[in-house]
Order: structure tokens, then sequence, then C-alpha cells
């Protein structure tokens, strides 16, 4: 069989138990909805309370949203090399004679649906609940911007997921750093160029903050953005290329630590 | 490098280094497993069995020296051995919970290019082998340890590898299961001249039943290799005798006493094994029980077996650590 057949098989094989597990963990993935559900409905109720502009409680809703992702991208893609090296499994992929990019891909396309499954819920049940005004001004930029930010976020989650298995049992707490304090950071639930452009800029090293953005203006307009929408787009862009390869090269440090210390891959190590 | 042998080692050794020591897991070590083999590597926990099949499996490096798997180096040639070998450990969960049996192991498939209806079709036909097909619809979560392991089995076997390794593949097993895949990696090798397999155990009897040549290893060095029937052969130099024994602790010092296999079963009361050169050295060791204010319990001459050759080489028995 050709290369190229072999890596779309692995792909499709290791997206498989995420796609599955849409239905097969219903449980796990509507009680994570519910909790974005609440999390949301307190920040629009809050918004609500203030007699902030209707806007707001859409941006609360997107960002809740699109927060799923980055939960996807922390507990699921960088934690998911640390999970599989404790259920010994990861030590049957580094034998398998497969492309490892494409491992990490096939994880990063099954999250992604997995994910959209819940973001969809999140988006219009919030949209429905609270009657929050929905607006696309700008169409194919929506489109654009929000497959840059997916592939810029999951390539986060692909780097981190070696960079995750070399810092070992520390990982709790990095996940946890990377968890609470992008949820402000972002600007999830505020347009960001209120956190003023030096924090701003410093939280956009995470392409999350720059994808919310560009998400944002394409729906609601350049005027609530940190950066002219191209400027973001093409940092998304710069941001997806620069993470990917980052993600080959955390692989290939973790496979030769591996080898040379014989720890990484080692259960309980 | 011809690739005159399934498996070979060259002078072959393993430092791992820490912060603060060192740790020498293999030393030395010089194996030749010819194609179609089943060769056994027996030694205690700890010995350097796992390490050793980390390098062949291309999981670590060795410090110095070669190894080659049908005459690839494993340093430099892995993506060759990967396609052509395979990796079965005891004690791995080996799969998804949320997955079925035949859902897992058709995705492990898929990363060797197996086509799906191939897949299947090798996935039913194991299974049936090894009693398990009326397993496969179950979800992996909700499987036993034994039938983890038949799972685990399977997988492994799909790929159809030259050289297939099992660490402890029996490990924590029941003795119906462990004999059914015992039976069936024979039967699996009598298929075809090609296949090799390379098995780490701690069970003597595994390593006697299923193994055309065995190595024993302990702190990393291969102590002896051959048949089961050679090594056979050099117990026949050995006095073996069961006893069992009160006192303080196990005479030690008797320079005739090659090792011994003790359990203290209550305090101060031993049941085991011990092996001499002959048999003024059991003599001396019971008489030295007895100097020392112990009662000789029991004690019994035996046949020497395999197991003796392993305690008088590595001085204990396979389930002692040091």
């Amino acid at each position: 069989m050709k290369s190229e057949g072999i890596i779309w098989r692995v792909v499709f094989a290791r997206a498989y138990p995420r796609v599955i597990a849409i239905v097969r963990a219903a449980r796990w993935t509507v009680g994570g909805t519910i909790v974005s559900l609440m999390y949301m409905a307190a920040l629009v109720l809050i918004y609500k309370s203030i007699n902030a502009p209707k806007e707001y409680y859409s941006f609360a809703i997107l960002g809740s949203s699109l927060l799923s992702y980055w939960d996807n991208v922390i507990w699921s893609m960088a934690m998911q090399l640390y999970w599989d090296k404790e259920d010994g499994l990861l030590e049957i992929y580094m034998i398998a004679p497969i492309n490892r990019m494409a491992l990490l891909t096939g994880m990063a396309l099954g999250g992604m649906t997995m994910t959209t499954f819940r973001a969809v819920i999140i988006f219009f049940t919030g949209i429905l609940l609270f009657k929050a005004p929905i607006y696309v001004q700008m169409p194919g930029h929506l489109v654009l911007s929000f497959f840059l930010a997916l592939i810029a976020l999951y390539g986060v989650g692909m780097a981190f997921s070696s960079l995750f298995l070399m810092w070992g049992r520390q990982v709790w707490a990095v996940a946890d750093l990377m968890m609470e304090p992008m949820h402000v950071l972002s600007g999830s639930y505020f347009p960001i160029k209120t956190l003023g452009y030096p924090l701003a800029l410093m939280a956009s090293l995470v392409p999350l903050a720059f994808g919310l953005d560009a998400v944002r203006q394409s729906m609601f307009g350049s005027s609530w953005g940190l950066l002219p929408l191209k400027y973001e787009e093409l940092l998304l862009l710069l941001y997806s290329i620069f993470y990917i390869f980052l993600a080959r090269y955390a692989l290939r440090k973790m496979e030769y630590l591996a080898k040379v210390e014989g720890k990484l891959t080692l259960r309980w190590q | 490098m011809s690739a005159e042998y399934a498996v070979e080692t060259i002078n072959l050794w393993r430092i791992y280094k820490d912060k603060d020591r060192e740790v020498v897991a293999l030393r030395d070590v010089n194996i030749k497993v010819k194609k179609g083999e089943l060769f056994g590597i027996l030694g205690p926990n700890g010995a350097g069995k796992t390490t050793l099949i980390r390098i062949l499996t291309t999981l670590l490096l060795p410090t110095k020296g070669d190894a080659f798997v049908h005459g690839y180096n494993v340093k430099t040639e892995d993506h060759k051995i990967r396609s052509i070998i395979n990796l079965v450990s005891g004690g791995e969960y080996g799969g998804y919970g949320l997955l079925r049996v035949e859902e897992n192991l058709w995705m492990f498939a898929q990363f060797y290019g197996i086509s799906t209806s191939e897949a299947k079709r090798r996935i039913k036909e194991l299974a049936e082998k090894i009693g398990f097909e009326n397993k496969l619809k179950d979800f992996v979560r909700n499987l036993s340890l034994g039938e983890r392991q038949k799972m685990n089995i399977i997988r492994g076997f799909l790929t159809d590898p030259l050289v297939i390794f099992l660490d402890e593949p029996t490990l924590g097993l029941d003795v119906p299961t462990a004999k059914t895949i015992r039976n069936f990696i024979k039967s699996w090798l009598k298929e075809s001249s090609d296949r090799t397999v390379l098995l780490t155990t701690h069970y003597m009897l595994e390593a006697e039943e299923l193994c055309d040549r065995i190595a024993i290893i302990d702190k990393g060095r291969i102590v002896a290799i051959g048949s089961v029937e050679e090594l056979r052969k050099m117990a026949r130099n050995y006095v073996s005798a069961m006893i069992e024994f009160y006192g303080t602790s196990p005479p030690a010092g008797i320079p005739g006493v090659k090792g011994m296999d003790l359990k203290e079963i209550s305090p101060k009361h031993y049941k085991g094994k011990i092996v001499g050169e002959e048999e003024n050295d059991v003599i001396e060791f019971l008489e030295a029980i007895i100097k020392s204010g112990g009662k000789l319990k029991y004690f019994e001459l035996q046949k020497p077996s395999l197991e003796d050759v392993f305690i008088s080489l590595v001085g204990r028995g396979l389930e002692n650590e040091e």
C-alpha cells in the first residue's frame, strides 16, 4: 500500500475513538456541555444585570462555544500521549511503522469532530435561551478565521502533547494553569482589546485569543477587533504553521529522549 | 550484516543514567536467535529482560554495542524493523475502554496498512484460535485481565510479524488462560518457518514448555544459553535438595552451595531448595543449621532440574529478588 494510503488509514483510525465517543461517552459529553452552559448563563446574566449591550450576550455565548475547543485541546490533545503512556499504549504506537504526525492529526480531527458537536449545542442553546443577536457580516472571513483558529489551536495541542509528556507528573499543574487564566486572557467573554494592547498582544501568543477575535470581527464587525481582521487571519496562519512544525520537532525530541533516557514511553515515569 | 539470524546482539550494553546514579541494565549481552526459533529469556524481575526487549523493538537505544533484527540495525534502521515486528507485554491495558474489542483491534491493524476486510478476517481467525470469538463485540473496559491479554495477543499477531516479542505474556493470568496462550504461540510458530518468537518470562515451566533455546539472564548479564536439554545436562553437575527447617537464618558462606531458593514461611521457619556441587555440600549445610541451634523438619535429595541450574547460576530462585 502507498504510504499516503497508510497515513490516511492512521488518521482515520486514530480519530475513530474520539468520534464514537460522542455517542458512547454521551454522559461525559452532556456533563461537559451543561457545565459550559451554566458558566455561559452566569456571564450573560451578569451582562444583563449591568445593562450591557446585547452583543455582549453573544460574545459570552460565542466565547463559551469556542472555549470548549480549548478544553479539548488541553485535556484531550495535550494530555493524550500522557494518558496513553499511563495505559501502556504509547509503546504500541511507538513501535508501529507509522508517521507519528498522522497519529496526532487523527487525534486532532477526532477531537475537533467531538468538540464541534458540543460547541454547536452550546452556541444554539445560548442563542435561543437568551435571544442574543447573531450577525454574520463577513461570511467568507468567518469560515476562514474559524478554520484557521481550529488549525492553530489543535497545532498547539499537537505540540503540547509531546511537551506535556516530557514534563511528566507536573503535567496536571501545567494543564490547570493553561485553563483558568486563558478564560480571561483569551477575551472569550468580551472583546480582547478591553484588556489593553500590551496584555492583549501577550495573551495572543496562544492562538485562541486571535481566533476568537477574528471570528467575533467576522460576525459583529471590525469595530470590536484588536487588530485588522486580515492581520489576525495572517497571524493565525503563521501560528498554524509554527505550531505544527513545533509539534513535529517536539515529537522527534520526545522520541529521541525516550530512546536515549529510556523513560518517557514507560508507565509510571 | 547478514540476515542469518532473526535477532542478534553483539556486546550490547545499556546503562540508565539518573541525576545521582547509574544503573547497568544490560552488560555485554551476546545472543543469536535463529529464524523460526522460539527463544526464551529467563530471569528474575529486574534482570534486564524488558530492557533487552525494548532495545530490540526500537523503543530504546543501546549505550554500547549493536543489536540487529533480521539484519536491520536498531540504531539506524528502526523504521524497517518496525514493519516486521510486534510486541505484546504482560499486564498492558491495550486499548480504549469505549471501543469494542474488534474496533480496537481494527484500529491497530490500520497502523500497519491492513485493509478493513483483511483485518476483520484475521481478527476473527485469531479469536477463534484462542477461544475469544464471543468477546469481540464486548467493550474493552468490560474485559477481565485474562480477556484483555487475549485481546493483546490478537493485536500482536494480527500484523503477521516476522519476529514477535512477548514480554511476560502470561503475567498474572489464570492457569487455563496462560495454557491457551502458550498453545497458541506454539501453533502459530509451526505455521511458517519464517516466524520467530522471542519470549521473556520468569516462569520456569513456561520457558521449559515453550522454548527451543533459553538464555538465563541475571543482573543484566547472560549467564547461560542453551536448549532445555543442554541446560538440563548442566544440572547433572549439581545436587539439589528440598529442605524445611527452623533457625535464625539460612547458613551462608559454604563454598560448595551454589545457590538457594528459601522462603521464610513464618518467623524463623524456612522452606525451599538448595543446590550444591556435591552431596557433601548439602550435608555441610544441614550441619550448619544444627550447629547454629536450628532444627531440621524435612529434607529430601531431588533429581536436578532446570530450576536447579538457574539457582546454581544466579544464586537464588526466580521469585526471590535481592
